[in-house]
């Protein structure tokens, strides 16, 4: 069956109210999108070079859209639990597909930035929104298409040239909606030449029995010189599905230091294109997944280096316990312009139970001589002898395991360049592990978050 | 009549079908200090791994009992609580656990089995300062990960370091002679010795006579071929010292 055939009709039916709840610069892309959608299928296993997830099966069933914006009543206050408490920074929230500022927000950015609902940047005629939406994300990929012709809303953060914003950005996705939703979530981020910044994501439901789709599209601009600090943090329900796709160009002399965290979640695909375009970028990627239950967790990385003197280095780790399955495919294609690459890529894998699979698929094309590439994966079971060792200091074996499985996380949490963040996910990890509540769970102040401040109240 | 405090009897056990101990009998009173001896592969390193319930072997016949109570239905950690510790010959290094956590968690988990409460803070640091003077252990490797990046000597010397914090009532020490230099093999053999009561046993392992001169026993075992083939006084370590494992081989291999 081809999901997008669902989709296809509602969007027929629906098409005025669609437009009508949006802004011109993206009701502007719906007719390309149909055309790029008509005869398309999503992808299948099987139907890519990479093949583990099924986007098509993602998207199959019947979830409901919020085309009409009703103000579905999202108690934030009582849903969403914070779970980066100590971090200050500049909160954004998008309940299901809306983007709603917070205080912190409209007061603390700096002069020449903007961290803004897309819809309404649209509406302003913010330039960035019409030199950047869906310049990077092409319709040829289904899934984009599908993003773009149901669009309505979603992020922009926009720094202008030369301008730094010092505290962290904190935008937070919830979904609160009271049958099965499908949100199609759009993220621009445009860093002009010379800018910085930091921005967290944190993926949250608010509650854990209701079916949930995220159709997401990221699309990242970094100027010459910019430099963007980019994490994800997916602390989902079982019932969550989320297909993200990732794209990114550099200039020249730019950075991009990017991480994705998934904790707890149904089914999650990533797919990430990342291109360094101009010489002497830098890409970092790192990326833990601790899967257990039926989680299914499955990063796909595309990563280009189309200029001279550019690097990248990935670092992905996947700890899966259960019945859990997880995919790593991670390409790097060096062009023949891209003298003197430098390029690494570590997968490395631990199976805590027997019925848990990975499958892991690095590979590397490279079209000229004067590169310097690795790439390893690979994938076992916890050290016999270590937890041997631990449990004759009087460690119980269950303990021990826990304490592998965080030690196997350490590097990749090293590897995080956003130092506030860092502390944080060893904590996350920890209680990871011990299959604890997520939450504010080592906190006894028993706050109560208000919506203008969803997290600065708990400490 | 002794206070026995490890009785060992008929113990059979194999890995991957292979019988490697064939009736081994030991009986350490408290206070005792036994050697044991061989050559190589003759199993002294499998029983010490067999009393310390190894997974990797499958014991098939006998028993062993440490004050009386039955080890080898119990799991390593509780053998561990019951007060049996192993000094590893390869003491084991875990990348990311750091020897804070790992002590804390052990010690613990001890104090959880024996029904008493967690040590605060300030208690445990305090005792880790105390026990680590004990074998001159550098407080800079309390910081790192498990043994990562030790010297074979800082390695040996944080076996006897984490016996110290754990005080059991039988130690096993699987040749902590190997890969020493003398001035380690001196800080460790002084450890050892600084924690022996009247209540407690020490099992040293060893090739060599060398270690004897440092931890002096009351008994010295010859294991060959899986059991213990000779049992006598410190005067049997420099007997073989002197001439060699051959003439013992010698001697069983004719019987």
């Amino acid at each position: 069956m081809n999901s997008l055939s669902q989709y296809l009709e509602l969007y027929r039916l629906n098409a005025a109210t669609i437009d009508a709840g949006s802004a011109p610069a993206l009701n502007a892309l719906r007719q390309k999108a149909i055309e790029a959608l008509t005869g398309a299928t999503l992808p299948e296993r099987g139907d890519e070079d990479y093949e583990r997830t099924s986007v098509n099966d993602m998207f199959a069933a019947d979830y409901g859209l919020n085309i009409s914006r009703m103000e579905l009543p999202a108690d934030i206050a009582a849903s969403f639990r914070c779970d980066v408490p100590n971090m200050s920074t500049l909160l954004g929230i998008v309940v299901n597909d809306s983007f709603r500022p917070t205080k912190s927000l409209l007061s603390g950015l700096p002069e020449g930035a903007t961290f803004k609902s897309l819809r309404q940047a649209a509406i302003d005629g913010d330039p960035a929104v019409a030199n950047h939406y869906g310049s990077l994300a092409p319709l040829t990929a289904p899934a984009v298409a599908l993003n773009t012709l149901l669009t309505q809303d979603g992020v922009l953060i926009h720094v202008g040239r030369g301008v730094h914003i010092e505290k962290p950005l904190q935008l937070v996705n919830i979904f609160s909606a009271p049958t099965s939703l499908m949100a199609p979530r759009r993220v621009l981020v445009v860093l002009e030449e010379g800018a910085s910044a930091k921005l967290l994501v944190c993926d949250h439901t608010q509650d854990a029995t209701t079916d949930y789709l995220s159709s997401e599209v990221v699309e990242i601009v970094l100027a010459k010189d910019a430099s963007l600090d980019y994490y994800t943090i997916e602390e989902s329900s079982a019932k969550t599905t989320r297909h993200s796709n990732i794209y990114c160009r550099q200039a020249e002399n730019s950075r991009l230091s990017a991480g994705t965290i998934t904790l707890t979640c149904g089914t999650t695909r990533n797919d990430f294109s990342l291109d360094l375009a101009g010489k002497h970028a830098e890409c970092r990627l790192a990326g833990m997944v601790i899967g257990s239950g039926k989680q299914h967790v499955d990063n796909n990385v595309i990563l280009r280096h189309l200029s001279p003197r550019c690097t990248s280095n990935q670092l992905f780790k996947y700890v899966l316990d259960g019945e859990a399955t997880g995919s790593f495919s991670g390409r790097i294609l060096v062009t023949e312009q891209a003298k003197f690459t430098d390029a690494a890529q570590t997968d490395r894998n631990l199976l805590a139970s027997p019925s848990a699979r990975m499958h892991a698929k690095p590979q590397l094309e490279i079209y000229n001589d004067d590169v310097k590439c690795s790439h390893g994966a690979t994938t076992g079971q916890l050290d016999a002898e270590a937890l041997f060792y631990m449990q004759t200091r009087g460690i119980p074996e269950p303990e021990a395991r826990k304490m592998l499985m965080q030690a196997f996380m350490s590097d990749v949490i090293e590897a995080v360049d956003m130092e506030e963040l860092r502390d944080r996910l060893r904590h996350l990890v920890e209680k990871r592990f011990n299959g604890s509540q997520f939450g504010c769970g080592a906190c006894t102040s028993a706050c109560r978050p208000t919506e203008d401040e969803p997290q600065k109240s708990c400490q | 009549m002794k206070d026995i405090l490890l009785d060992v009897n008929n113990l059979h056990a194999s890995v991957g079908g292979k019988e490697i101990l064939k009736g081994i009998n030991l009986q350490i009173g408290r206070g005792e200090v036994h050697a044991i001896m061989g050559p190589n592969g003759s199993g002294k390193s499998t029983l010490s791994e067999v009393l310390a319930g190894n997974p990797a072997f499958t014991v098939t016949e006998g028993s062993a009992t440490l004050h009386g109570t039955d080890l080898l239905s119990l799991s390593p950690e509780d053998r561990s609580h019951e007060g049996l510790f192993l000094s590893f010959q390869y003491p084991v290094e875990i990348p990311g656990v750091s020897m804070v956590n790992f002590m804390r968690a052990a010690l613990n988990a001890k104090r959880k089995y024996l029904n008493e409460e967690p040590l605060s803070a300030t208690e445990f640091l305090k005792l880790m300062r105390q026990k680590r003077a004990i074998v001159e252990l550098d407080n800079k490797l309390a910081s790192r990960s498990v043994n990562e990046g030790f010297s074979g000597g800082e390695k040996k010397r944080n076996e006897i370091f984490q016996m110290a914090v754990l005080e059991p009532q039988l130690s096993i020490l699987d040749e902590t002679d190997s890969g020493l230099d003398i001035d380690a093999l001196r800080i460790v053999a002084g450890g050892v010795n600084k924690l022996k009561t009247d209540r407690n046993a020490t099992i040293v392992i060893t090739h060599y006579q060398r270690l004897l001169d440092y931890i002096k026993p009351d008994f010295v075992h010859v294991l060959y071929k899986g059991r213990i083939v000779r049992t006598g006084g410190p005067e049997l370590a420099l007997e073989l010292e002197e001439r060699g494992y051959d003439w013992i081989k010698e001697e069983v291999d004719a019987q």
